[in-house]
Parts: C-alpha cells; sequence; structure tokens
C-alpha cells in the first residue's frame, strides 16, 4: 500500500576531495512509499536547484541493480537496509515515518572522495587492467557440448560473474579489504576451462595490483558477503587464496 | 618474497601460526588435566619438559610461533587500519553473521599476551629457566598450589581463556579461510567446529584453573 512518509535526511556534504566536509540535514515531507531512494534523492536535488543551492553529487546509471555504479552507505549499510539489493533498487516503504536517514559515501582509503557522495572507484577498474579478462582470442562460438563443464562449475562460474563491481564490499569491511570483488573476478574464470589456462597469472596479477592500491589484508569478518547485494559467497575468497597459494608454490 | 610483500602470503603466515599455536593450547590443556588426576604424573612431564634439548628445542619453536603470530597481528592490523583510512561512519552497523571476535581480533590478542606474560613469569620463569641456569627446582605441583593459592590468580586467569575463546572462534575457520580449504559446505562445518574446539579447550583451562584454586 502506498503511503506517504516525512523523514530527515543528514547526508555527507564535501565540495571536493581536499575539502573539509560534513553532514547537512534536510527535512524530507510527504515523500510516497513507493519512491526510489535515488528518486526521493532527485525529489531533493531540484528542491536545492529551486533555491539556489548546490545539489548533492551521487553516482548512479542504470537504475536497474546491474551497472554498480549507484553506493551510498545508508544507516550503516552499504546500499540501505535490504539485502541482495543494490541502491537503486531501495525504496522509501524500508523506512519509518520521523525517521532520520543518514546518507554516507562509501569510506576507504582506496576510494577517495570526489564530491559529496561520490567515490573515486578507478582502483577496481586496474585491479580488472591487471589481469580480470581471458588474454586470448577464443573465436566464433563451438557447439556448447565441444566443451563440456559440470553444471555445479558452471553455476559457480554465473553466480560470482553476477558481480557488478560496486564497491560495497570494500565500504563494508573494517580492514578497508577488497577481497570479495577481486575473489568473484578470480573465480568467474577460474571455474571455466577457457579461462583455467591463465588462472595463475590471474590471480597472481589481480592480487599484487589490490595490495599495490593499498586495499587492506582479509580477517575474514564476511561483512562484505553480508552486505553485497549481488550475495557473492565468502567462498570465494577462499578459493583466491587456494589459487594464489597453489600458484606461488608451483614457482 | 610472497610471504611478506602480498597479504594473502601474509594471511598464511598467520593461518599457519595460528592454527600450530591452537594445536599447542589444545596439548597444554590436556596435560595440565593430568595435575588433577596425578601429581606424579604431572610432575613426571614437568621434568621431561625441563632442561632436555627437546624441552628447549620445542619451547623455541613455540617462542617463534607465537613472535612471528604477534608481529604480523600488529603488521596486518597497522595496514588495515591505514587501508580503511581515517574518516569512521556516522552510523555503522554490524551485519547479523559478521563475529564480534572477527573485528577484535588484536585486541583479543593483546589481553592474550598480557595473560601469558603473567603466566610466564609465574610458570616458566620458575621453572624451566632457572633449571637451564643450573638451579635447582621444585616438582612441577608446587607451582601450581602456590600460584593459585593468591586469591587474584583465577579471575585474571579466567579473563584471559575468556579472550582465548574468543579469539579462537574466530581464528580457527578463519585459518582455514586463509589456507584456501575452505567452500560453501565446509565453511559452516569448520565454524561450527571452531566452536567446539575454542569451548573445550577455553572450558577445560577453566576448570582446571577453579580446581586448582579450590581443591588441591
Ligand atoms: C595461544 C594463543 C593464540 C592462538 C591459539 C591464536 C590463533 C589464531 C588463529 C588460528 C588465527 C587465524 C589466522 C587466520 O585468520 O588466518 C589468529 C588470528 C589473529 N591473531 Fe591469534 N592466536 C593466539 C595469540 C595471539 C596473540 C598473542 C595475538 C596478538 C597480540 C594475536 C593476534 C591475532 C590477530 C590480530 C589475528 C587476525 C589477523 C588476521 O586475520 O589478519 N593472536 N590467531
Ligand atoms: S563482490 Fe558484491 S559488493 Fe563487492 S563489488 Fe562485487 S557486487 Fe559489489
Ligand atoms: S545504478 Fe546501476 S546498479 Fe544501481
Amino acid at each position: 500500500m502506498e503511503s506517504n512518509i516525512s523523514f530527515t535526511l543528514k547526508v555527507w556534504r564535501q565540495a571536493g576531495p581536499k575539502e573539509q566536509g560534513g553532514f547537512k540535514e534536510y527535512p524530507m515531507k510527504d515523500i510516497p512509499t513507493d519512491t526510489s531512494f535515488l528518486e526521493m534523492l532527485d525529489i531533493l536535488n531540484e528542491q536545492l536547484v529551486e533555491k539556489g543551492e548546490e545539489p548533492i553529487a551521487f553516482d548512479h546509471d542504470c537504475r536497474e541493480g546491474i551497472c554498480g555504479m549507484c553506493s551510498l552507505y545508508i544507516n550503516g549499510h552499504p546500499h540501505g537496509p535490504a539485502t541482495g539489493a543494490t541502491t537503486c533498487q531501495l525504496y522509501m516503504r524500508r523506512f519509518h515515518d520521523g525517521e532520520t536517514i543518514t546518507v554516507e559515501p562509501w569510506r576507504s582509503a582506496a576510494f577517495p572522495i570526489i564530491k559529496d557522495l561520490m567515490v573515486d572507484r578507478n582502483a577496481f577498474d586496474k585491479i580488472q587492467q591487471a589481469g580480470g579478462y581471458v588474454s586470448f582470442n577464443c573465436g566464433g562460438a563451438q557447439d556448447a557440448n565441444a566443451i563440456l563443464i559440470p553444471k555445479t562449475a558452471a553455476d559457480e562460474a554465473m553466480d560470482s560473474a553476477t558481480c557488478i563491481g560496486c564497491g560495497a564490499c570494500v565500504a563494508a569491511c573494517k580492514n578497508g579489504s577488497a577481497m570479495l570483488f577481486v575473489s568473484a573476478k578470480v573465480s568467474q574464470f577460474a571455474l571455466l576451462p577457457q579461462g583455467r589456462a591463465e588462472a595463475a597469472r590471474r590471480v597472481k596479477a589481480m592480487v599484487s595490483k589490490m595490495d599495490e592500491l593499498g586495499f587492506g589484508n582479509c580477517t575474514n569478518t564476511g561483512a562484505c558477503a553480508a552486505e553485497c547485494p549481488k550475495n557473492i559467497k565468502l567462498s570465494n575468497i577462499a578459493r583466491l587464496n587456494r589459487e594464489f597459494l597453489c600458484a606461488k608454490f608451483k614457482d | 618474497m610472497w610471504l611478506t610483500n602480498s597479504s594473502v602470503g601474509r594471511k598464511m603466515v598467520m593461518g599457519v601460526t595460528g592454527l600450530f599455536l591452537v594445536l599447542f593450547v589444545t596439548f597444554h590443556v590436556l596435560m595440565n588435566a593430568v595435575a588433577i588426576f596425578s601429581a606424579e604424573g604431572y610432575n613426571a612431564i614437568c621434568s621431561f619438559l625441563g632442561a632436555n634439548w627437546y624441552a628447549i628445542l620445542g619451547t623455541l619453536v613455540l617462542a617463534a610461533g607465537f613472535v612471528i603470530h604477534i608481529i604480523y597481528s600488529f603488521w596486518l592490523t597497522l595496514q588495515n587500519r591505514r587501508a580503511r583510512g581515517n574518516d569512521a561512519y556516522q552510523v555503522s552497523k554490524r551485519p547479523a553473521n559478521v563475529e564480534w571476535a572477527s573485528q577484535n581480533m588484536l585486541v583479543l590478542g593483546i589481553i592474550v599476551v598480557c595473560f601469558m606474560i603473567v603466566h610466564l613469569v609465574q610458570f616458566w620463569a620458575k621453572m624451566q629457566l632457572p633449571e637451564l641456569l643450573g638451579e635447582h627446582i621444585e616438582p612441577g605441583m608446587y607451582f601450581i598450589e602456590t600460584t593459585f593459592s593468591q586469591v587474584w590468580v583465577l579471575p585474571v586467569y579466567l579473563i584471559g581463556f575468556i579472550a582465548l575463546w574468543f579469539h579462537m572462534t574466530h581464528g580457527f575457520w578463519s585459518a582455514f579461510q586463509s589456507l584456501g580449504a575452505n567452500n560453501s559446505i565446509w565453511l559452516e562445518r569448520l565454524k561450527a567446529t571452531s566452536n567446539v574446539w575454542a569451548t573445550i579447550v577455553c572450558l577445560l583451562f577453566a576448570i582446571e584453573a577453579i580446581w586448582f584454586t579450590f581443591m588441591l
């Protein structure tokens, strides 16, 4: 049932990367609960523009949970209180009338703030460029039965490949570790024959890029998997460790 | 060297030394249990683990295990703090299935170290150390009796065991994860094993300390 709620938004405002930031409160009146969280921010931004104030900068693109662009740390959770959903898939019906909703950017040294709620997640692209691909030309698609892949492996590879690279895992981690993201990318290839060929090189390159960019050491707290909008599993991290250690012992 | 330069390598060192320490505390608690049933048996174990070459070698390996584990723990935690950055979240909630211990391993470890210093001063410094220096020492039971007759000892030991329990409930399965020996099925099994193992070890330690305080 649709109804309207009024609440206070407490938003992190920061004019630029080097600027001092701080929270600013905005009263929101009569927002329909069927509004998505980002639509609600659009409404606020329109009001701000009308008043001649600077609108709030936040990342978004597809608004259907597939691009990984939206972020936002809402009421203590990356992507807000819903599980298995991105910020763009979050609706105001999750919140209550009279509540104060705190909205913060991802906070991690490797994700510096660009402006307000927008952070620089280029580090993820750099890790991907270090080895998150298959480097040979696979040619045209062959008959699906030519390379047999066990259903369980195919499923797990597919599950790992659903990672959208949003960075919620890093935002959730008290160690600022990117292990869930990197392990998902390593796993999606390592589980399939086409990716297997370069598995050792890939895992070493991606881990060393991850370390170089200053992400933390994973202590297996599991906050990443609990907050991941795509439910990427913790077992991927064990697989990454296994792939990495085996590759190093073989050297 | 990838054991120092890479995060996964560093975690392997942490996991290997951690599991080694788990094995050590398990042996330790079993040896203490002998003191409940047989004073002579316990004295025999103590003299067996005195100033003999194998006991000295064991002590050195064990000390190395502790030192590496502790140095790495501070090092990793400092790196992690830096990776996380200085800006804390205003509101931050721990998801339901994230163990409290997993986020406080260093603090728990430091409590264990403090306990260990007290413990080493009370026992090792009066047993193996003087024996190495060629002095005559009392049999093992003597130190148990004199130590636990002081009232402050039991509470301090219990605090140490509680910290160790929290540390081990997370550490045990975490080590398997760090060593890559984990998957979606075994994750839950290893977590359960962690809890059971840590509980048996720490409960036995506690029962022994209580026994030595009140029953001797
Ligand atoms: C008998 C005592 C101890 C036992 C049985 C033990 C056991 C373990 C185990 C099994 C792990 C998991 C390793 C992994 O996740 O790969 C661990 C992690 C850890 N230990 Fe200990 N430990 C002991 C003492 C200490 C001490 C004295 C300290 C520090 C002062 C310490 C600090 C840590 C820290 C910070 C971690 C987490 C590090 C990480 O996962 O990156 N531990 N411990
Ligand atoms: S693992 Fe999950 S939280 Fe991390 S980047 Fe991928 S989708 Fe986002
Ligand atoms: S905007 Fe694309 S995933 Fe949210």
